[in-house]
C-alpha cells in the first residue's frame, strides 16, 4: 500500500507536470498564504518575545514607581536657573509605602548623573544610590567582590559597586576591586564589587544598569544632596528630586494588582497635578502584551484562513478542470478495473501534492523573509518549528479538502460516458 | 418476449465441452427517455466459449455499443443474466464489477486509449495496479508482452511517440496483462489504415491460435470474416448468428 501511494504521488506529479504553468499559478495562492503566515508569525513571535523579555527583566512581581520630569510648562521655563524645580517621589512616601505594604520589599533609588573617572578612563553615567535589597528586586547578581550592605547605608560609606560594562570601561586591564573612582569633581568612591553582566536588563532612562555605578542611598544623599544640577544643551537646570524610583516587590503575582491599586490610590492625588509620577506594573504590561499577541494571532488566523481559502478555491478550480480534461483517462482507468475509491484517491493525492508543493515553497519563502527582516531591519524574528509544521500540514490539508469535490466528481462519472468523452 | 431464445447457444456444435466464458441469457437493456422506453437490447442470448472468436455486427443503432458495454461490465442489464466464467454478474455492485473488469476482461478500444502521460511500461501496468499486483513480476510480464506484440524496445516511450498501429499493439498487450478470460475489442481497427489494420488483425489471429478468446464489435466485414462466428444485431435482438468460412474450417480442424 505504501508503494501504491508512492506510485500515486509520482503519478500525480507527472500529471501536474503536463501543465507546469497552470500548476505553478495554482500553487501561488497556497504558497503566499503559507509564506505570509510563517513570516508574520515569526515577526510577531520575535517582537513579543523581545517585549516579554523586557517585561520579565523588570520583574513580574514588581511595581515600579518613577519620578518623571513634569512636562515643560511656562512655570518651569520662566523659572530662573538658580531656583530648583522640585518634583517626584519623596522619602516620606517611601516610608508610607513601607508601612502600608509591610509584606512588600520596598527599595528606594536615587539616580545622579555624573562623570565617573579613573585615571585616564571616564564615562558619563549615573550614580545609583540605593539599598541592599535592590539587587534582589532588580534581579541582578554580583560578579566579583561584594554588594552594598546595611552597614554601608548606616555609615554613608564610600563603597561603590560597578556595573559590568562600566567596570570594563574604567578598568580595562586592572582589577577594579579596592580601587578608587571619582564621581564628578570631588566625590571619591572605593570599588567593593562588580555586578554580573545583565545584557538587556532595564535601567534608568537611556542606560542600562550595566553602565551604572551603585552606592548606598545615604552616601548619595550626603555627597550629592537632593538638588541635582543637570546641563542640557548648554544651559543648566537645577532639579530637586528626593527619590527617582521606588521599586516595590510583592510576594506573588496575585498580590501585584491589589498592591498596584493601593499604591495608585495613595500616590496619584499628590502627583496628579504635576504629572511627575509614572507607575509601571510589568505584570500588567505582560498581560497586555499577551492579550495583544492573542489578538495578533487571531488576526493572523483570519488572514491565513482567507488566503488558504483563496488558495484552496484555486486548487479546486484547477482540479475541476483537470478532471474534465482527463475524463477519458478516468474512463480508461475504470475500464481497466479502477474502483471509485481508486479514482477518488488518485485525484485527492494530486490535489494534495499540488497544494503541498505550494506549501513547501511557501515554507521556504516564509523562512527567508524573517531572515531578511532580521538581517536588514535588525528586527528580532523567531521561527517556531511548530508553526512551520502547522502551516505546511494545513496547506496539504487544504488541498485534500478542496480536492474532495473534484475527486468525487471524477469517481462518479459513468465509465461508459467517460470513455466516449473526446 | 424472448424471440431469440431459439438461437441460443451455437449453430453447429452438437456437444461443446469448452469452458463457458461469457453468456447472455435473455438480456434486456432499456433506456427510459421521458415517456419513451428505448429497448436497446431486447432479449439477447448468446454463449461464448473458451477459444471462441465472435464478431458482433449490426447497423448503427442496432445495440452493438450497448451489448459491448454490458459484455465489458461497464453497464448492467435491465433484466436477464450475464455470466462471466459461469458467474452471474448482472446484479453486482460498482466495486465488484470493477473487479470483474480488472480480472477477467481485456479491453481493446477503437482509439487505443492509452494514458498519454504514462510510458508504455506504465500503461501496461495499469490493470495490475488496481489489483495491487505491480512489482518486479508485473514488469517482467509487461516486457514479455511488449516483445510479444513487437514493441520490446519501446517500454520507456510515451504513446504520442508511437504510430497508431504501435499504440494499438500496446493496447493489446495491456489487455493481456491481467490474463483475462476474453478480449473485448470495440472496432479495434477503425482508426487504422488498411495495412496496419491487417497487421493488427493478424496479431489477433495469432492470439486466437494461442487460445485467447476474442469478442469484437465491428461493422467492417473484413474484420468480421476473421472471426469464427458473426452475431448480427437488429433493433436490439439477434437477427442471426452464423459461422464464417473460417469458423467452419476451425470447427472441422478442432
Ligand atoms: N445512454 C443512452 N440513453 C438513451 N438511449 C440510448 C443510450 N445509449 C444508446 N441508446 C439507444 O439505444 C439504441 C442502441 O444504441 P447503441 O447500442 O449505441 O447502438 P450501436 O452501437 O449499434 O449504434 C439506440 O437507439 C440508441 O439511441
Ligand atoms: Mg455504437
Amino acid at each position: 500500500m505504501i508503494g501504491d501511494s508512492a506510485r500515486t504521488i509520482r503519478l500525480g506529479l507527472k500529471s501536474l507536470m503536463l501543465h507546469k504553468l497552470r500548476s505553478t499559478l495554482t500553487t501561488a495562492g497556497i504558497l503566499f498564504g503559507v509564506a505570509s503566515v510563517i513570516a508574520m508569525l515569526a515577526v510577531g513571535e520575535g517582537a513579543s518575545d523581545e517585549s516579554l523579555q523586557r517585561f520579565r527583566a523588570l520583574g513580574v512581581t514588581n511595581i515600579l514607581l518613577r519620578s518623571t520630569r513634569p512636562p515643560d510648562t511656562q512655570q518651569s521655563t520662566q523659572q530662573s536657573s538658580f531656583q530648583a524645580m522640585a518634583f517626584g517621589l519623596l522619602y516620606s512616601e517611601a516610608r508610607r509605602i513601607k508601612n502600608t505594604l509591610p509584606e512588600a520589599t520596598v527599595v528606594q533609588v536615587r539616580e545622579v548623573p555624573r562623570n565617573v573617572t579613573h585615571g585616564e578612563n571616564f564615562k558619563s553615567t549615573i550614580v545609583v544610590g540605593t539599598e541592599p535589597l535592590f539587587l534582589d528586586v532588580a534581579n541582578m547578581s554580583i560578579g566579583e567582590g561584594r554588594w552594598l550592605t546595611d552597614t554601608d547605608v548606616l555609615h554613608q560609606s564610600n563603597a561603590c559597586v560597578l556595573g559590568a560594562s562600566l567596570a570594563r570601561t574604567l578598568f580595562p586591564l586592572e582589577n577594579p576591586i579596592d580601587q578608587t573612582i571619582l564621581a564628578g569633581a570631588e566625590d571619591r568612591f572605593r570599588v567593593v564589587g562588580v555586578l554580573k553582566g545583565q545584557g538587556r536588563a532595564a535601567g534608568p532612562a537611556g542606560t542600562t544598569y550595566d553602565e551604572c555605578v551603585f552606592t548606598a542611598i545615604s552616601s548619595s544623599r550626603r555627597r550629592f544632596g537632593d538638588e541635582i544640577r543637570t546641563s542640557s544643551g548648554g544651559s543648566f537646570k537645577n532639579e530637586r528630586v528626593e527619590l527617582h524610583e521606588i521599586k516595590v516587590r510583592v510576594e506573588s503575582e496575585q498580590q501585584v494588582q491589589p498592591a498596584a491599586a493601593v499604591l495608585r490610590e495613595m500616590l496619584d492625588p499628590a502627583h496628579k497635578q504635576l504629572a511627575d509620577l509614572e507607575i509601571t506594573v510589568p505584570l500588567e504590561l505582560l498581560r497586555d502584551q499577551e492579550r495583544q499577541k492573542r489578538m495578533f494571532n487571531l488576526v493572523l488566523a483570519v488572514i491565513a484562513s482567507i488566503s488558504l481559502l483563496v488558495g484552496g478555491i484555486g486548487i479546486m478550480n484547477v482540479m475541476l478542470a483537470t478532471v474534465t480534461e482527463r475524463t477519458r483517462e478516468i474512463g480508461i482507468r475504470r475500464a481497466l478495473g479502477a474502483k471509485k475509491k481508486n479514482i477518488v484517491f488518485q485525484f485527492l493525492v494530486e490535489a494534495a501534492v499540488l497544494s503541498a508543493l505550494g506549501g513547501v515553497v511557501g515554507v521556504a519563502l516564509g523562512m527567508i523573509v524573517p531572515w531578511g527582516i532580521t538581517e536588514f531591519f535588525a528586527q528580532k524574528t523567531i521561527i517556531r518549528p511548530f508553526h512551520v509544521a502547522l502551516s505546511f500540514s494545513i496547506s496539504a490539508f487544504v488541498g485534500v479538502v478542496f480536492g474532495i469535490y473534484p475527486a468525487w466528481r471524477a469517481a462518479n462519472m459513468d465509465p461508459v460516458e467517460a470513455l466516449r468523452h473526446e | 418476449m424472448d424471440t431469440n431464445a431459439g438461437l441460443q447457444a451455437t449453430a453447429s456444435d452438437a456437444v461443446d465441452n469448452r469452458r463457458p466464458i461469457a453468456e447472455f441469457r435473455s438480456v434486456h437493456r432499456h433506456y427510459v427517455m421521458g415517456d419513451n422506453v428505448v429497448k436497446a437490447l431486447n432479449g439477447v442470448s448468446v454463449q461464448v466459449r473458451e477459444g471462441d472468436y465472435l464478431a458482433i455486427m449490426g447497423r448503427s443503432g442496432s445495440g452493438k455499443s450497448t451489448m459491448l458495454n454490458i459484455l465489458g461490465c461497464l453497464d448492467r442489464p435491465t433484466s436477464g443474466q450475464y455470466l462471466v466464467g459461469g458467474r452471474d454478474v448482472s446484479q453486482l455492485d460498482d466495486d465488484a464489477l470493477s473487479d470483474v473488469r480488472g480480472r477477467e476482461i481485456g479491453f481493446i478500444f477503437q482509439s487505443f486509449n492509452l494514458i498519454p502521460q504514462l510510458t508504455v511500461l506504465e500503461n501496461l501496468e495499469v490493470p495490475l495496479f488496481y489489483q495491487n499486483r505491480v512489482g518486479p513480476e508485473s514488469r517482467a510480464k509487461a516486457e514479455k508482452l511488449a516483445s510479444r506484440v513487437g514493441l520490446g524496445g519501446r517500454l520507456m516511450h510515451k504513446p504520442m511517440e508511437l504510430s497508431g498501429g504501435q499504440q494499438q499493439r500496446v493496447a493489446i498487450a495491456r489487455a493481456l496483462m491481467n490474463d483475462p478470460l476474453f478480449l473485448l475489442a470495440d472496432e479495434a481497427t477503425g482508426n487504422l489504415d488498411s495495412n496496419t489494420e491487417r497487421e493488427i488483425l493478424d496479431l489477433m489471429d495469432e492470439l486466437r491460435q494461442e487460445g485467447v478468446t476474442i469478442v469484437i464489435v465491428t461493422h467492417n466485414p473484413k474484420v468480421a470474416e476473421r472471426a469464427d462466428r458473426v452475431l448480427w444485431l437488429k433493433d436490439g435482438v439477434v437477427e442471426s448468428l452464423t459461422e464464417t468460412e473460417r469458423g467452419k474450417s476451425h470447427g472441422a480442424s478442432a
